[in-house]
């Protein structure tokens, strides 16, 4: 089980006490009539799956309830850094 | 060599010494006519029939690890055909009926054993959708029976039926002709009857690029034992896929999550068939070594660890105590994780891509192990005359952009 640093709480907790909200920064097209079928597509279903680090929503759902974004290394899953909904990917020092 | 009586006898007699390999294990050669990425059932599979059925012999298949090494070997093994739609129908009930020869055909025992899949309904929406599926299934002639729950404990005595428990069974639907089949076994007769034909099966070969002439057409791949050459590529990879699809800047509509299973220490035959709960996820079935395999489900997040949460493993042991009481004081002797490729409707994806020569089958998630003769069949077709197989036509990587999705998804969250 994952231990998850919310950024509001300022706390780490057990991932029982969250959801897992996909893969963050997709953004949804401000007029999605404008936009192709292409592009809706990959949207709605194209993911990056990526076998390193990955951007992902989390949603604190039994604690403050709130939105936010995290990234975290899909081999060893280790947690590098959680931020607030709206912040951009922070970089990360090598 | 052929399997057959009185060759076992002889080996018996001989201390079991005189047994050869089962396939070469060859130097890749510069070149072949077909590159096979990923040796799983499906990529051997994949493999064994472009030889068999197209004529190809100058075929490679390349490993990263130990064939059989990926989901193939991690899997529960429970094989059906009862799904919703009638592309699936048509997909699933395909590999059934090549499941049903299938030791014959390869000379070699896979262990098909149609002992019947019983999936345990706990709810009305349970009800509503298993039902929906036995006359879904009715109509493609596909055998598929609704049991009360009493009719489901008389078929499998262990079960629990009290009403009084936190996820009671309510009824069942039963496949009969469902059952399991020996994992490792298939993977291992594949690659036998494929080799013999003249397929190189490569092990520790990790592709590591895919590479692409001026036109934008494959050429070949990059490997930890060097650049081997082919026009034609089709990946199979699994959890892998959608890494070895960006290696040609493909994105895929996939995403890899763990998924688990675990064995107990091995008891006396209790269990005559298979039992699957999607509801409490949980399923369940004795293999001949007398262990119950029980698998579990996936983690909520994407990843590659090839473990997954202690929480997934104990939530389905909690559920396998309450439809199972007799099994409550066993003791778990293994616990393993796969990483299974999910297709946003739940459906795999077999065909051409947008790259020339380079074609994917992929996508099976948790349920692929069950296809896996029918899913080498169909895409031996396409990798070899390039255009999909009549039954694959409707799984192509285009319909996330038409919008004509197979939605297996919509009956449960899982499917195996
Ligand atoms: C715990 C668990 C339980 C399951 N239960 C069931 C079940 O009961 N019924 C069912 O039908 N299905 C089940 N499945 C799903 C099933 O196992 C898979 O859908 C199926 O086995 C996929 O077969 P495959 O040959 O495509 O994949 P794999 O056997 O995973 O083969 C893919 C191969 O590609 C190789 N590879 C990856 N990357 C590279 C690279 N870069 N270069 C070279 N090789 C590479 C891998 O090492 C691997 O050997 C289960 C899966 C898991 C994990
Ligand atoms: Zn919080």
């Amino acid at each position: 089980m994952l231990l998850i640093r919310c950024p509001y709480c300022e706390m780490e907790r057990p991932e029982l006490e969250f959801r897992y909200g996909g893969e963050a920064h997709v953004v949804r097209a401000a007029e999605p009539e404008t936009i192709g079928d292409e592009a809706w597509g990959q949207f709605l279903y194209l993911r990056s799956n990526p076998k390193g680090l990955h951007a992902e929503r989390w949603r604190h759902t039994n604690g403050c309830g709130r939105f936010f974004n995290c990234l975290r290394d899909t081999v060893t899953d280790r947690i590098f850094v959680t931020y607030k909904a709206g912040e951009p990917r922070p970089e990360l020092a090598s | 060599m052929r399997f057959s009586f009185p060759r076992m006898l002889k080996e018996a007699l001989n201390g079991n010494a005189g047994w050869p390999e089962q396939w070469r294990s060859p130097e890749p050669k510069a070149s072949y006519d077909a590159i096979i990425v990923g040796a799983g059932g499906h990529g051997l599979a994949t493999a064994y029939y472009m030889a068999k059925e197209h004529g190809m012999r100058n075929i490679a298949v390349l490993e990263k690890g130990w064939l059989g090494g990926g989901n193939t070997g991690r899997n529960t093994t429970i094989i059906r055909s009862n799904y919703l739609w009638e592309e699936s129908e048509a997909l699933y009930e395909h590999a059934m009926k090549l499941w049903q020869d299938l030791s014959l055909e390869l000379n070699y025992n896979v262990m098909y054993s149609p002992r019947g899949v019983l999936m345990l309904a706990h709810n009305v929406h349970d009800v509503q959708v298993f039902k929906r599926h036995v006359h879904a299934n009715r109509l493609a002639g596909i055998d598929n029976e609704w049991l009360t729950a009493e009719e489901a404990k008389a078929f499998c005595p262990i079960l629990n039926i009290d009403p009084d428990v936190r996820y009671p069974i309510i009824g069942a639907a039963l496949q009969r002709r469902g059952g399991t089949a020996r994992h490792d076994a298939v993977a291992w007769g594949y690659a036998r009857a494929a080799s013999a034909m003249g397929v190189d099966i490569i092990q520790n070969c990790e592709v590591r690029n895919i590479l692409r002439g001026p036109d934008g057409a494959v050429t070949g791949v990059e490997t930890t034992r060097g650049v081997i050459r082919s026009k034609k590529i089709g990946v199979v990879a699994a959890g892998h896929s959608s890494v070895l699809m960006q290696m040609a800047n493909v994105s895929m509509p996939l995403e890899s999550y763990p998924l688990q299973a675990l064995v107990s220490e091995p008891i006396k035959p209790i269990m005559p068939c298979v039992v699957m709960s999607n509801t409490i996820h949980a399923y369940m079935s004795q293999s001949d070594k007398g262990e119950l395999v029980i698998g579990a489900g996936t983690d909520a997040y994407t990843s590659y660890s090839q473990t997954g949460g202690l929480h997934i493993a104990t939530h389905t042991l909690e559920a396998i105590c309450e439809l199972f009481p007799v099994v409550r004081r066993l003791r778990m002797l293994r616990n393993w994780g796969g990483i299974v490729d999910v297709t946003p409707d739940r459906s795999p994806i077999i065909g051409k891509t947008p790259v020339a020569g380079l074609f994917v089958n992929c996508g099976w998630g948790t349920g692929g192990f069950k296809a896996t003769p029918g899913s080498g069949h169909i895409f031996a077709h396409t990798v070899v005359t390039g255009e999909p197989h009549k039954i694959a036509a409707p799984f192509t990587l285009d319909r996330f952009r038409t919008g004509r999705l197979i939605d297996e998804a919509a009956a449960a969250a899982v499917a195996h």
